[in-house]
């Protein structure tokens, strides 16, 4: 069989099983038995989380740059796209729904809010790449930091969007979107790493002097994986704004970009099952936390912290350090996938402007 | 003119705390390379230890006594915290990556947030006002109040003493060979655990005593209150070139002028006051992009 056969047979056989999931996720259900709200609504945020830290995995884990700033390029996406659905959608939607239906006018609206949450989010991405060429380290975590709370504040005056009291949104999300678009990036990102480019990304990780020395263009790399990554971290921004329906300039503070940083770092720094692995064990864990047998509920967060700290301490390459979960785990095979070699005993040297 | 100098005044009392706590981020930056999150919320601590200080010892009226017992208690206990939290959450993993330790550290930042959220509720409280407050008038309608010269005061104190400590004494000195090079030093006979240790209970002292000097002059203290002042005194430090102490105290006050002077000046000019919080960090990446390792940082060459 071909390999473009082979291919779509199991992108359709994964829509058709998201199809399947996406009855359950509703109230009604399937066969009478539906998942809970509350359990829907865990599932819907670790699958946002899955596209936030395979997306920021790209620019950290593999490519090296220290980003924290991908709360605000999700915000751009989330309001840019806000703005479309708010003030257009309904008069399109319309228009649209006479020549092929409402059903497909519904999801292509969203699928173009998609599409421009996306490049809007490029676009911001492109913004905060340039000044990537000339800072190392820390300092470029520290200006990306400060781009997304700028990008926050200026979004927090724009009264179009809501400003400080908040923009209510349109529900398009549902768990068919969330999952495609998961599947979507984790695919997307899975090529990226195992391309040539991907060697390019990796080599710039390891020593970006040899890496341009060997004839990579280091700039053009780093620039196209922030871009690429900022125009996914735009997506999960359209999903999120349009799955809760209300969106607040608090929901992209810095602390939102820390998570997604500790979903990476807690998997497994370059390492793509280990950000999925991450964000799920970052999504979960408070929520699991909620069952602390009474006066213990009021320190949840408090158990929450420490465990973070526990893991860093026990496991400081994150749970699965730089390796792909996968069957040959299973098979015990301890053959390590090219290129995501760690650096000496100590893990990934990572935002390391100052090799001692 | 009148309120150019009251703003500048103002803005200088905000920008010295800024100085004191960047003093912290940029001397442990110094020596293990590392952002400490956690220092935005040691000046928290500080600012509540010295509110139950003040309680226990009956000190809830104007004394100066009260205030220099308030002030060095909450500077020695902070000191004490800074020390446990590197013993117990950096040292342990000092060897692995540094995004290891930095997720540590916001692991430990928000382990204080929620511990203090969790007993001592978020609501913010009034910190009992030590100093009778005062306003002097200095030339024209410009006024500087006494937690204001407080301020001043004893920051510059500070600044000079760890001047003093870092170049005039032996453990200064082992702490700029420990931040010049860590194994050297180590080589060299230094005691770089006790170095380092000495390193985070001198920023943590300053954070808290940022802490207790901000409680006077705004006495409204709450949990959260290190977050954002953490972030600009990290971006201070930056701003200065981290790991370069009289670039902390240069980007602390500039950070703090630039902030008044926004919410003073900045509608004149179309900039809603709102946009307070993001001058900071415009002003750090304006810097970074013309001088990529901050005002007063000295460029490292990469060699191969």
């Amino acid at each position: 069989m071909p390999i473009l056969v082979k291919r779509l047979i199991a992108a359709l056989a994964i829509v058709l099983l998201l199809i399947i999931v996406n009855q359950y996720m509703s109230e009604a259900g399937l066969f009478g038995f539906g998942v809970p709200p509350y359990y829907g609504r865990i599932i819907m945020l670790a699958g946002i989380n899955v596209i936030l830290a395979v997306s920021l995995n790209l620019i950290t884990g593999f490519t090296g740059q220290f980003s924290i700033g991908h709360a605000g390029f999700m915000a751009v996406g989330a309001y840019s796209s806000a703005y479309l659905t708010v003030y257009y959608a309904q008069a399109w939607e319309r228009s649209l729904g006479g020549l092929v239906g409402g059903t497909v006018a519904h999801a292509l609206i969203f699928l173009l809010a998609i599409l421009v949450g996306a490049i809007v989010a490029a676009l911001a991405g492109l913004v905060v790449g340039i000044p990537s060429l000339r800072l190392r380290g820390d300092y470029l975590a520290i200006v990306t930091l400060g781009f997304a709370e700028i990008i926050r504040i200026v979004i927090l005056n724009i009264d179009k969007v809501g400003g400080a009291t908040g923009f209510t949104v349109p529900g398009y999300t549902n768990f068919l979107w969330v999952g495609i678009f998961a599947v979507a990036t984790i695919v997307i990102v899975y090529n990226i790493v195992h391309s040539d480019m991907g060697r390019a990304l990796v080599s710039i990780r390891e020593d970006e002097l040899a890496a341009e020395a060997m004839g990579i263009n280091t700039t053009r790399y780093k620039v196209l994986s922030f871009v690429i990554s900022s125009a996914m971290a735009g997506m999960a921004g359209v999903l999120f704004g349009h799955y809760t329906q209300f969106l607040s300039t608090n929901d992209f503070q810095f602390i939102r970009s820390f998570e997604i940083i500790i979903m990476i770092v807690l998997g497994g720094m370059g390492s793509l099952t280990g950000a999925i692995l991450g964000a799920l064990v970052i999504t979960v864990m408070p929520e699991l936390l909620r069952q602390l047998p009474g006066d213990f509920s009021q320190y949840r967060l408090v158990v929450y912290s420490a465990l973070l700290i526990i893991i860093m301490l026990t496991r400081p390459q994150g749970i699965l350090g730089t390796r792909e979960f996968g069957l040959s785990w299973l098979k015990r095979s301890q053959k390590r996938t090219e290129g995501t070699k760690p650096v000496g005993e100590k893990g990934v040297s990572i935002a390391e402007s100052d090799k001692e | 003119m009148d309120t150019f100098v009251q703003q500048l005044i103002n803005g200088l009392t905000i920008g010295a705390i800024y100085a004191l706590i960047a003093l912290g981020y940029t001397m442990v930056y110094g020596i293990l390379r590392l952002i400490n999150f956690a220092h935005g919320d040691i000046y928290m601590v500080g600012a509540f230890v010295g509110y139950f200080l003040a309680f226990q010892l009956g000190f809830t009226g104007p004394s100066l006594m009260g205030l220099v017992v308030v002030l060095i208690g909450s500077m020695v206990i902070a000191a004490l915290v800074g020390m446990a939290i590197e013993r117990f959450a950096y040292r342990p993993i000092r060897k692995y990556a540094r995004m290891t330790t930095l997720i540590t550290a916001i692991g430990v930042s928000l382990l204080i947030e929620n511990l203090f959220v969790a007993r001592l509720g978020a609501a913010p409280r009034a910190f009992p006002q030590l100093l009778q407050e005062q306003s002097y008038t200095l030339f024209g309608n410009a006024a500087i109040s006494k937690s204001q010269i407080l301020i001043f005061a004893v920051s510059v104190f500070l600044m000079l003493l760890l001047q003093w400590i870092i170049f005039k004494t032996r453990v200064g000195t082992a702490m700029r060979a420990v931040s010049f090079n860590l194994n050297s030093a180590k080589l060299m006979g230094i005691n770089t655990d006790v170095i380092i240790s000495v390193t985070f209970a001198l920023g943590s002292a300053l954070a808290a005593a940022g802490g207790v000097l901000t409680a006077q002059y705004n006495p409204q203290i709450d949990p959260l209150m290190g977050i954002i002042t953490g972030l600009k005194a990290f971006v201070a430090a930056v701003l200065g070139g981290i790991g370069n102490i009289p670039g902390a105290v240069l980007g602390g006050l500039l950070i703090g002028l630039a902030e008044t002077f926004v919410v003073g000046y900045g509608q004149n000019v179309g900039v809603p006051t709102t946009f307070r919080d993001a001058v900071a960090f415009a002003i750090l990446i304006l810097v970074l992009l013309f001088r990529p390792t901050g005002l007063l940082g000295s460029s490292v060459q990469e060699k191969v």
